[in-house]
């Protein structure tokens, strides 16, 4: 069992503030069905402009239930300037802690809160829009909101970023990249390491067809595997690669950033800069 | 009231199991290789033992190697027996298999062994034409759970033994959930290797064993005794091995009246539940599963939240959820039947023994309905 202290065992037992408010002035709603946790958030301002209610509906195990209840206790009646100044860290303290692979939890929180009052400012979505470079594909986690988890908490390692906001968490293929992202936002890049790239070299076909799949076997299937799903080579004309999907990944909505960023990266990394790829259906 | 059902983890121990092992901590404490009476005496309680799993497995005593637990012995098959092969073998096993069978498959692999996962399809079987597929590649070792840990889904394992064999491959069977809920015969069923352990059979955790079938070459792991035949080196823990032979001949003395009996239980659980819970649905071949597992998945709720609440009112269960493993996915084996994953979080395992009881069931069957509705009105995705 996890060491949760009992402040968040009272939160996850007898939880505050639970349901929908009819008519809000603002809604966040954050995490999925397969992320394995989700939470939305709806407030309700009075005539002072303070939150007047706020209410959750949260799926997710306990501390994610104990950390949207908390959320919740420690916005009402405060004004939305005040309220967005809640850390995910205020909400795990206000909770005597969590346990360190449950940090996501708070972190999940936080990103409702500010979502629903995006939402009541500027009416625009109340679901979380992927913006800019996606970094983990798994839980679809954005370069902006690593680096964000990053200075926040001050985190100084790959492991701790899995544990506040899931990415790496997933196939681990973006673990180098989570560690440069931390390394750019802590202000050490180190340009030198960056730059090293393995050197093209003159391939046969027969060559650069078994080191496409080669390369698909260990750098990409593992990652799909994971999800319930798999990638087949179909064909290799010049730099033109084809592949079908299979399994989950071939329903899977993101599978399009699957492709592009994971398997073209890939294949452009480890066999050759210039290769394209493209999806078959057969 | 407490109410335990999470006896695929581990079980309780026999108090006749205890009982055996008392002595062997005060006046039986000997080395049992010794030549003196202090050890020499307790050289035939170890072989007892011996005796009494080889008759509950349908085996020679010959054949029974004594281990620390499950996960020794499932090392101990695959990489002895890969390395004493005296041919390149491929390796075959499927997605489902425990990190002590998929671990050193993946060692296997990274020395350049040719590893074959078969797929199971959304019931959790696997498909024998796949098998045969991989069979027909090349001369095989061959390691396939006899029944699921998560799920109890039990593969067809003396068809896929007869396979194996007429394919000259070598058959390794992770039994580690079958021993003590299924009746066995090593006669009937021509495996070559088979592991198992003592804690799932109400003996204590700390010792397992490793059937070898005559003529089967395997290399030790732990090299440095002649103890086991010198198959494994290290003194016999002997209290434990003397509970682990006693485990066996309590199962073995009723294991079909038992099991019909836990398969009762078993079944009015998930008959309640399917009852009083609407959105659920139950993982894994129910015509082939083991009589004390039920997996069953409560839709738009996630398992930890369901096990904590559970675990206030004294019921222990266990969840393929993420969160309750530490890790941010679903179980390898829900994932890999395809559950989706509006189920694979909610998944709940329950598992009985022989000591569960119908009271329990009622209580369980009085305390989870209301967590379920209170976790579901909680949820975004509720109805």
């Amino acid at each position: 069992m996890w060491e949760y202290t009992d402040k968040v065992l009272d939160h996850f037992r007898n939880p505050r503030n639970v349901g929908v408010i009819e008519k809000p002035d603002g809604v966040g709603e954050v995490g999925s069905m397969a992320c394995g946790d989700a939470l939305k958030l709806t407030f309700k301002l009075d005539r002072n402009k303070k939150i007047a209610d706020v209410k959750f509906q949260t799926f997710g195990c306990a501390s994610a239930i104990a950390s949207s209840s908390a959320l919740t206790e420690m916005i009402k009646g405060k004004t939305l300037e005040e309220a967005e100044k809640v850390t995910n860290q205020d909400i795990a303290d206000y909770l005597g802690g969590l346990p360190e692979q449950k940090m996501h939890c708070s972190v999940m929180g936080r990103e409702a809160l500010e979502l629903a009052i995006h939402n009541y400012r500027t009416g625009s979505s109340s679901k979380k829009i992927l913006q800019g470079r996606v970094v983990c594909h798994c839980f679809g986690v954005t370069e902006d909101e690593i680096e964000r988890v990053v200075r926040d908490n001050r985190l100084a390692t790959v492991e701790q970023v899995t544990n506040y906001c899931k990415a790496g968490g997933g196939c681990g293929k973006c673990r180098d990249d989570i560690s440069a992202i931390i390394t750019k936002v802590r202000g050490t890049i180190d340009e030198t390491t960056a730059a090293q790239k393995p050197q093209p070299k003159h391939l046969t076909t027969l060559q650069r067809i078994k080191l496409i799949e080669d390369t698909l076997e260990k750098e990409v299937r593992p990652a799909l595997r994971k999800d319930g799903g798999d990638i087949e080579l179909i064909d290799v004309v010049e730099n033109k690669v084809s592949v079908a999907l299979r399994g989950m990944c071939a329903k899977c909505q993101v599978s399009h950033f699957t492709l592009k960023d994971v398997v073209e990266s890939k294949l452009r990394e480890f066999v050759s800069p210039d290769i394209v790829v493209e999806e078959v259906s057969s | 009231m407490l109410a335990y059902l999470d006896n695929n983890a581990t079980t309780a121990v026999a108090s006749e199991v205890l009982e055996a092992m008392l002595p062997f901590f005060k006046e039986l404490w000997g080395n049992p290789s010794s030549m003196h009476k202090f050890g020499g005496q307790v050289r035939q309680y170890v072989d007892r033992a011996r005796g009494q799993i080889a008759d509950f497995l349908g085996a020679d005593s010959s054949e029974i190697i004594f281990t620390s637990c499950g996960t020794e012995s499932n090392n101990m098959a695959i990489r002895g027996a890969m390395e004493a092969a005296s041919e390149r073998l491929n390796f075959i096993t499927t997605r489902v298999e425990h990190p002590a069978v998929l671990e050193p498959a993946r060692m296997l692999k990274q020395r350049g062994c040719y590893v074959i996962e078969l797929d199971v399809d959304s019931s959790g079987q696997i498909n024998l034409d796949q098998l045969r597929e991989a069979l027909n590649l090349g001369k095989a070792f061959v390691s396939i759970m006899w029944a699921n840990n998560e799920t109890g889904v039990m593969f067809p394992i003396r068809e896929i033994a007869q396979m194996v064999k007429a394919a000259g491959g070598i058959m390794h069977t992770d039994a580690v959930q079958a021993v003590g809920k299924l009746p066995i015969d090593l006669r009937d069923v021509p495996i070559d290797l088979l592991s198992f352990s003592g804690h799932k059979l109400h003996a204590p955790k700390g010792v397992g064993a490793l059937y070898v079938r005559k003529g089967t070459r395997i290399a030790p792991l732990l090299l440095g005794g002649h103890q086991e035949g010198g198959k494994r080196g290290g003194t016999e823990n002997v209290p434990y091995i003397v509970g682990l032979g006693k485990a066996c001949e309590l199962a073995q003395r009723n294991i079909s009246e038992e099991m019909i009996r836990v398969a009762v239980l078993r079944d009015r659980l998930q008959k309640g539940i399917l009852e009083n819970c609407p959105d659920v649905r139950v993982n894994g071949d129910q015509a082939h599963r083991l009589p004390n597992t039920l997996n069953i998945s409560f839709l738009y709720v996630e398992g930890e939240s369901i096990l904590y609440h559970l675990s206030d009112e004294g019921i222990a269960a266990s969840s393929g959820s993420a969160c309750t493993s530490g890790s941010l996915e679903p179980s390898h084996v829900i994932r890999a039947m395809g559950v989706p994953f509006i189920a694979a979080h909610g998944s709940i395992r329950f598992s009985l023994s022989r000591y569960n009881t119908d009271k329990e069931i009622d209580y369980v069957l009085e305390k989870l309905p209301p967590i379920i509705r209170k976790l579901r009105d909680m949820s975004p995705f509720g109805r």
